[in-house]
Parts: structure tokens; C-alpha cells; sequence
């Protein structure tokens, strides 16, 4: 974070509408190698739009963003005219920032395992035998190896989402796109999720992440940014964020969100 | 009574098992026929294209409007009139295979539909194809899902196999009808007839219960036990 490389994902004034609602009015953010961000902000803002265009599961209508220096999307020349990279860069751009998401969404025909080969061997191309070892590895970081043969009907909510976890790490990636990821757990679950995102920082894996904890936000995140209004309205340090200084908008949703 | 077992059984019964084994392979080669083209026109009819996509609506609308018997006596007796000569056992099985076929696309496009859209969107968001997450992650979710359906289409395509009979296929209701009119007697041998459809029907039935089970992915771990509950989503 100190050094200044250029961003490993760059987005400027990214737009989408939802049935003619403006649901992103012009995003602008930017994250560097190691950077853990988090998007925080009241329901409904489009933190997790956000996240859904920068791996088009969402297609953006307007803006631009680079990713290690490659444009996925932007609005070029004169004409204006929006452009959408093909499909095969965006493939290949998704692989390198996967994203875990709010239900998990482990395969449910496939085994612990499986789920972690799964991405290795159809999109990476790796060996089957490459795949198990690194499935093995990114398994044992996030505690499941011992579930390796189970499927995910049979795991709780926290497992599912300690080895969707696994599963983004096993793409070797850039960085991980975290949506809420602990907002359909129970309470004592959160802590086994959360525990395994600090495990990923401290090893300096560069992290977004979409949420509505605040007590871990203001321990693991670099930089936090607060939506609003289909804007990022305030960016900052967690010290400033979370400080007395903080912007009175940002203190109002703190007060509602603790309640 | 008497008659049944000490006359009609032992002379007949071979003679209509012949017809039966007739029917086992009408309602196999047609229900492997059946899946294979209803899969196709399930995946063709929720293409984008229009092109494609209206055709087959087309077809599996005619086809499921219009009574099996029909079609069967279409294929065999009018399209020879248009050069197209099939023998009555293939006239038979094109017509279970169409007939089947229209009826399967619907559970197999309910099958697709069906599977969680989180699954798609995990496929995208590793990179994959629009092709490898078809393969790779829709597809056998949704067969795991209509294969209890296919099961139920099974055994009621072995019994509207004995439609074919119409057709002079020589199947067990077409070789009761020989049997009848040898002996008049019609009583003996119709309960001889449902004897064995039943018994074809139930023996079928435990066969796909026990493919089921055997498919469902958590049932084929041996190491800890789970309660063999099927299908929690998909096909109805």
C-alpha cells in the first residue's frame, strides 16, 4: 500500500440501471496490491452492484475498469460509445478475482473437494493432480481439509463459506470479491468466517468486501468506503472512518447500524 | 381356476412373455431415443434464438396435442405415401421416441430452469464458459433433479407400448390378441397380460429407485450415514 504502484483495479464513474432506476450514479474506486477495502453503507445503495459489475455478473452501462492494466469496460473516443471487453477476457478476469458470495453457492453436486478442483482444471487448466495438491493447500488454510469428501448439504453455514473461500484461493488470485459474506450466518458462525478473512489479510491477499460488520471492518479494513445514493460518498482509513472526526453522515449510519 | 393355471399358464404364458420381451425393447430403445432428443429440444427451446426456439415450441405443442395412437398410425400408414417406409417395429419406436421425447423436454427445461441461479453465478464468477457452466454445473444438477420424473415416464411409456399393437407390432398385447383368437379365451389371458405388466412396471420401478439413489450425490459417500431423502428442488 505504501508504494505507489499502480492500482490493481482501477474504476471510474461506473453506471447501471435497474428497470430504468439509477442504481450506480458513477462509482469511482481504486485498490492496490495487498489493499483490503471494505464497501460499507445503508441497504439498497448498491455496495453489492458494485462488486457484480467489477466481474460483469452484473453488465455495467457506463464507466470505465481496468484491471492490472486491462480494460474491461469503457467509453471510448468522441462517440462516447460504451464498450464491454470479450467475453474471453472477462473470463479471464473473473478468474483472477473471484468472488464468494452471500449464500455460498457451493456446487451442490460436487464434493468439498470437487468444488475446489472444479475452477483449477476447467478454467485454469491445471493437472488433476496439480489441482488436488493446491485444493489440499487452500483446504488446510481455511480448516476443512478433513471435509474434503463431504458435500455441502452436509456441512454448516460457516463451513460452506470457509470452503467457498477455499475455492476463490485456489485460483491463485488477485483478489477475492467478498459479498457479504457473513450476512446469512448465525451469529457464532460469523467469527469462523471472519476468522479466516484475517488469515487471508495477514498473509497480504488483496480483499473487497461488501458487509455490514462494523467491529470487523474497522479491525481488518486498509481503506472503507461508504456508499450512498449509488455513490461512494466518503472514502478514508478505518481511523478516520470510524473516528471522532467522522463525517456526520457516516456518524448518523454508524448510530442506526449499531442501533 | 382350474383352467388358469393347469391349461392357459403353462400353454400360453411363453408365448406372451416372447410379446413381453418385444415391449422391454420398444420402451428401451425409445426411452434412450426419448432423452437423448427431448434433451436436445429442451436445450434448443430455451435458446435466445427465435429461429430455433419456435420450431421446436412448435413441434412439442403439436405433438403433445395430438393422442400417441394418431401419430403412430401417421407414421406407420401415411408417411409411407410420402416414400418414407418404416418397418412396424421402427414406425413404433419413432413414434414412443417423438411422443416421449416432447413430454421429456418439458421436465428437462423445468430441470434446467430450476437450478439455483447462485450455481450459475459461481460458475461465471470462476471464469468459466458459457459452455462449461452449462456442462459442468447446470446440466447434472438438473438431470439429478428430473431423473425421478424420467423414472415415472418410464413405466408409463412400457405400458403405452402396448398402443403399438395397433400398428402390428408383435408386442405382448398384440400376442394376447393371438392368443384370444386361438382360444377365445379372453378372461384367462388379459389377467395373464396385466400379470406381467405389472410385473415389468414394479421390477422397473425398483431398478430406477435404486439408480436414484445411487445418483444422489450424498448417498454415494459410505463413510457417515444420511437420511435418503430425494430431490429438494427441481423438476415437478
Amino acid at each position: 500500500m505504501t508504494e505507489p504502484r499502480p492500482p490493481v483495479l482501477m474504476v471510474r464513474q461506473l453506471r447501471k440501471t435497474f428497470q430504468g432506476n439509477a442504481v450506480l450514479k458513477g462509482v469511482d474506486l481504486s485498490l492496490h496490491e495487498g489493499e483490503i477495502a471494505c464497501l460499507i453503507g445503508p441497504s439498497g445503495t448498491g455496495k453489492s452492484t458494485i462488486l457484480r459489475c467489477l466481474n460483469f455478473l452484473e453488465q455495467p452501462e457506463g464507466g470505465e475498469i481496468t484491471f492490472f492494466g486491462q480494460t474491461l469496460c469503457a467509453e471510448g473516443g468522441n462517440s462516447n460509445i460504451f464498450r464491454i471487453a470479450p467475453p474471453r477476457i472477462l473470463q479471464a478476469a473473473r478468474a483472477r478475482m473471484p468472488m464468494v458470495f452471500q449464500h455460498f453457492n457451493l456446487f451442490s453436486h460436487r464434493t468439498v473437494m470437487e468444488n475446489v478442483v472444479e475452477g483449477q482444471v476447467v478454467v485454469l487448466r491445471r493437472g488433476r493432480a496439480e489441482a488436488r495438491d493446491r485444493a489440499r493447500d487452500c483446504l488446510a488454510r481455511v480448516g476443512m481439509l478433513e471435509r474434503a469428501d463431504f458435500y455441502p448439504d452436509q456441512l454448516s453455514g460457516g463451513q460452506k463459506q470457509r470452503v467457498a473461500i477455499a475455492r476463490a484461493l485456489a485460483m491463485s488470485p488477485a483478489l477475492i470479491l467478498f459479498d457479504e459474506p457473513t450476512s446469512a450466518l448465525d451469529p457464532q458462525l460469523v467469527q469462523e468466517v471472519q476468522g479466516v478473512i484475517r488469515d487471508l489479510s495477514a498473509e497480504g491477499m488483496t480483499m473487497l468486501i461488501v458487509t455490514h460488520e462494523m467491529r470487523f471492518v474497522r479491525s481488518i479494513a486498509h481503506t472503507v468506503h461508504f456508499c450512498e445514493g449509488g455513490r461512494i460518498a466518503e472514502s478514508g482509513s478505518a481511523a478516520d472512518i470510524f473516528g471522532p472526526n467522522a463525517p456526520p453522515r457516516i456518524q448518523t449510519f454508524m448510530e442506526v447500524a449499531h442501533g | 381356476m382350474y383352467n388358469f393355471f393347469f391349461y392357459a399358464v403353462p400353454e400360453h404364458f411363453p408365448f406372451l412373455l416372447q410379446g413381453a420381451l418385444v415391449t422391454v425393447e420398444l420402451s428401451l430403445i425409445s426411452m434412450l431415443l426419448g432423452t437423448l432428443l427431448g434433451f436436445f429440444l429442451a436445450v434448443g427451446r430455451l435458446s435466445a434464438r427465435r429461429t430455433l426456439r419456435w420450431p421446436l415450441d412448435a413441434f412439442v405443442e403439436v405433438v403433445r396435442d395430438t393422442p400417441l395412437i394418431v401419430q403412430l398410425l401417421l407414421i406407420y400408414f401415411s408417411l409411407p405415401e410420402a416414400g418414407i417406409v418404416l418397418s412396424a417395429f421402427w414406425a413404433g419406436i419413432a413414434g414412443l421416441t417423438l411422443n416421449l421425447a416432447a413430454y421429456l423436454s418439458e421436465v428437462f427445461r423445468a430441470a434446467i430452469v430450476a437450478v439455483d441461479k447462485g450455481q450459475r453465478e459461481a460458475a461465471i464468477s470462476l471464469g468459466m464458459s458459457p459452455v462449461a457452466v452449462y456442462c459442468r454445473v447446470i446440466i447434472p444438477q438438473a438431470a439429478l433433479a428430473s431423473l425421478p420424473t424420467l423414472g415415472g415416464y418410464f413405466i408409463a411409456l412400457l405400458k403405452d407400448c402396448s398402443l403399438v399393437s395397433f400398428i402390428s407390432v408383435n408386442e405382448l398385447l398384440r400376442h394376447a390378441t393371438i392368443v384370444i383368437s386361438d382360444t377365445f379365451d379372453s378372461m384367462d389371458t388379459y389377467i395373464m397380460v396385466a400379470i406381467i405388466y405389472f410385473m415389468m412396471s414394479f421390477v422397473s420401478a425398483r431398478i430406477i429407485r435404486y439408480i436414484e439413489l445411487w445418483l444422489t450425490p450424498s448417498n454415494r459417500r459410505a463413510t457417515i450415514s444420511v437420511p435418503l431423502t430425494m430431490d429438494k428442488e427441481g423438476a415437478r
